[in-house]
């Protein structure tokens, strides 16, 4: 065996290398505040290898990177732990930087001699920043999307050359294929070919100048091996152990729905360690943006670079010690002010919670039998009922209309309700109540129409209301027909069950006795009908073409109250219609494991 | 262990501390690195989709006199993420070899899975890549020919309404034996 050491040595010259790299001088013994280094070069570590292993299964394209991403989160076997480490780390390593320019400044080591390491090192400081920024964007999900979109906004008021360095950044006029093969280049290959460069360069001068030790020394001299190589090792332990924590606690990084341009994302929020810039940019009124995102952080930048000059004067060193500290706590306090002020606002904790549901649901959808389509995850959303539905209800249909109450969405309108509550429309719950004489009068049926004194309610007040037990029974029977005419998802097997009583009720809703064809048609055309069409009430075709038309004779006809023609008057487009059709009859897939939708938990 | 024991053992204090360094420093690279090669691995989970029976053509789309033609095979695909209803999977040659009989052959050679062609001329199948000759049937033609065995049959079923379909399966290359692909 050692033959073979010094054969090699012979030729490389390794036990030199090893020798200078193990008996650097540590003067004044091993103690922990120098661990900050080796650290944040272990994290460093972590990130090439993670980050190796990720990029052989990352995917860089607008209708791939989602995906690729969502496939090593939840297919690939452990590559939710993988992304994790690699998210966590990445986070750890802000910190760590800061401790590490912290323990620099407050012990002077930033001084000649080593000025230009302390350079380097603010050089390495702005890569890593550079990673975290374009890293971000890579699962282009909603969270990522719309982050990066401020960054990248932010540039494009750069003074003379702003627009066309937006432009270069993002590969395009718009955010797209390119915008992704750019920063995955930057965030994969220049920048870490560049942070090696500069750490090889940092660690080089470290070792010529040597450690900058606290004074006063504890103990005397010691080589770097084998003492101060456990600290450091115990300490990148404990940035390991950390970072495993979170990955295992929250069961690793979070991925947000598929980025949709079209989509509103109102908790749309850098990571938090850039906080502190978003907060700051807050305080600067329209028009002078440009010196709280570019000149005030540059001049910031340069008097900290410029440290090593500043520190030579009498109270140099204090001030650049008060200045950290004064930045430092600044940054933390826009930092808690922005998270307060998060907290308190219901926009955010609204868009907290629709994200976490689509987030949820766009994984349910990506699981479901049909599958991610080529054209890639976002359409998962676009065409479901249950994401689109009560945002489109809430949109078009809750100036008058509720849902159980609100608008669609768990939010009261301000506008006083004038027409029905569509929760469960046409479901035997629904049609029971409608036929309650307590009832039809009701802001959730008629009471807010011009039909709360029509002839419906005249009937159902005066002819139901004394109605005798068998007749009581007879409209039950009614109700289970008109009812199972819709066919609803969630009335399929008590609609199979039924058959007989439904059966029956058809023959009655059809005969004269009840008096519903005094005015409505059931399953027979009737010219003279002035109410709506009975047949296939509520069905999804139905429903479609009464909210394409209400006016058609079919429905209202120009009986019709205030209801707008969607199809008709070009409000809505056929998909839109047909996904709110979708939602209120309850046709949407259902993940075999039960999920909350926003309406479902209601406000 | 007591101070004294280290004191007068500082030797063995040295060489825990060296241990310990060592073994800290194994155990957090082993981390990144092993949650690594647990998804590089995550391949070796898959199997390849049992063979079915897939309609390819109709018999009178083939040629009376045997002349092979080849046609694409369409099926659902899982690729990662994506999932395709219908998607080009692979190809096939068929062939009359009676009124209501079909052969069918894998177009990729089992030597080192090239797209093998036809050649009318000759009325045999060559592979591009080595030169590998197969005759009609997809026997080996040429002794010199590299592939270790014939061009891959596949079952077929010709239904009543003229249908013809084919049991889809990729096998392995450049072994003697037919083993489909798994």
């Amino acid at each position: 065996m050692n033959s073979l050491f010094n054969w090699l040595d012979q030729r490389t010259g390794y036990k030199a290398i090893v020798k200078h790299a193990l008996y650097e001088n540590v003067p004044g013994g091993a103690r922990w505040r120098y661990v900050w280094g080796s650290t944040l070069t272990f994290c460093l570590v972590i990130q090439f290898i993670t980050g190796t292993f990720l990029w052989m299964a990352y995917s860089p394209s607008s209708q791939t990177a989602w995906e690729s991403v969502y496939y090593i989160q939840y297919e690939m076997a452990g590559g939710w732990f993988l992304r994790g480490l690699h998210h966590y780390t990445a986070q750890a390593m802000n910190i760590l930087l800061v401790l590490h320019l912290m323990q620099v400044v407050i012990d002077g080591a930033y001084k000649a001699p080593r000025e230009m390491n302390f350079w380097f090192g603010l050089g390495l400081l702005l890569l890593v920043m550079g990673l975290s920024l374009t890293g971000y964007l890579l699962p282009w999900d909603q969270k990522g999307y719309w982050a990066t979109k401020v960054a990248t906004s932010i540039a494009a008021i750069t003074p003379f050359i702003g627009p066309e360095l937006q432009k270069l950044i993002i590969g395009g006029a718009d955010y797209g294929h390119h915008t992704l093969t750019r920063f995955f280049a930057l965030h994969a290959g220049v920048l870490p070919a560049s942070i090696i460069a500069l750490l090889v360069v940092h660690i080089y001068l470290f070792r010529r100048h040597g450690l900058k030790a606290k004074e006063p020394k504890m103990r005397p001299d010691a080589a770097f091996w084998p003492d101060q190589v456990l600290k450091d090792a115990v300490a990148c332990l404990a940035v390991l152990a950390t970072v495993l924590f979170l990955v295992i606690q929250t069961r690793g990084a979070e991925l947000t729905a598929p980025a949709d341009p079209s989509e509103p994302y109102s908790a749309a929020r850098p990571e938090w360690y850039f906080l502190f810039l978003f907060q700051f940019l807050k305080y600067f009124p329209g028009g002078t943006e440009i010196w709280g995102a570019i000149i005030i952080p540059t001049v910031l930048l340069l008097v900290i670079f410029a440290m090593p000059f500043i520190g030579n004067w009498k109270l140099g060193h204090r001030f650049n010690l008060g200045f950290l500290w004064a930045m430092l706590g600044g940054a933390a306090l826009l930092t808690w002010l922005a998270i307060a002020e998060d907290r308190s606002n219901p926009e955010y904790l609204a868009g907290v919670k629709a994200a976490r549901f689509e987030a949820q649901r766009v994984k349910e959808l990506a699981q479901s039998p049909s599958g991610i389509s080529a054209l890639g995850a976002v359409e998962l959303l676009r065409n479901d009922p249950l994401t689109q539905g009560p945002k489109l209800f809430s949109k078009n249909c809750a100036s008058c209309h509720r849902f159980d109450g609100h608008d669609g969405l768990g939010i009261v309108p301000q506008d006083p309700q004038s027409g029905p509550d569509l929760k469960g429309f046409a479901s035997r719950e629904w049609l029971t109540g409608m036929l309650d004489p307590a009832k039809v009068a009701s802001t959730n049926y008629f009471g807010g129409t011009k039909f709360r004194d029509g002839k419906m309610v005249r009937f159902v007040k005066k002819d139901v209301a004394a109605y005798s037990a068998d007749e009581k029974e007879q409209l039950r029977k009614v109700i289970a027909a008109v009812s199972a005419e819709a066919g609803l998802k969630g009335q399929r097997a008590m609609d199979q069950a039924d058959a007989a009583i439904i059966a029956e009720g058809r023959t009655l809703a059809a005969g004269d006795t009840m008096r519903c064809t005094e005015c409505h048609q059931f399953r027979k055309t009737d010219e003279d009908a002035s109410a709506p069409d009975l047949t296939g009430y509520g069905s999804r075709e139905w429903l479609i073409s009464i909210i394409n038309d209400p006016t058609h004779d079919r429905f209202y006809g120009k009986r019709n109250d205030r209801m707008p023609g969607f199809a008709k008057e070009q409000i809505l487009d056929a998909h839109s219609i047909q996904l709110i059709a979708d939602w209120l009859r309850g046709e949407w897939y259902e993940a075999p494991k039960l999920i909350e939708s926003p309406a479902a938990t209601g406000k | 262990m007591s101070e004294a024991n280290d004191s007068s053992q500082p030797g063995r204090r040295d060489f825990l501390i060296k241990a310990a360094a060592v073994g800290i420093g194994a155990v957090t690279t082993l981390v990144p690195a092993g949650a690594g090669l647990v998804t590089l691995l995550d391949p070796l989970r898959h199997k390849a989709k049992a063979g079915r029976f897939l309609r390819v053509a109709t018999l009178n789309s083939l040629p009376e006199d045997g002349t092979p033609r080849q046609f694409p095979v369409v099926s659902e695909r899982q690729d990662a993420w994506n999932k395709y209803p219908e998607v080009r999977v692979g190809a096939v040659y068929l062939r009359k070899t009676g009124p209501k009989e079909v052969q069918a052959i894998n177009v990729v050679c089992p030597h080192a899975g090239c797209f093998v062609n036809y050649q009318p001329d000759q009325r045999n199948y060559l592979c591009p890549c080595h030169n590998s000759r197969f005759a009609l049937d997809g026997a080996i033609k040429d002794a010199s020919s590299p592939s270790p065995r014939p061009l891959d049959t596949m079952e077929v079923k010709v239904e009543a309404d003229g249908a013809v379909l084919v049991k889809f399966e990729n096998y392995r290359a450049g072994i003697h034996e037919k083993i489909v692909a798994s």
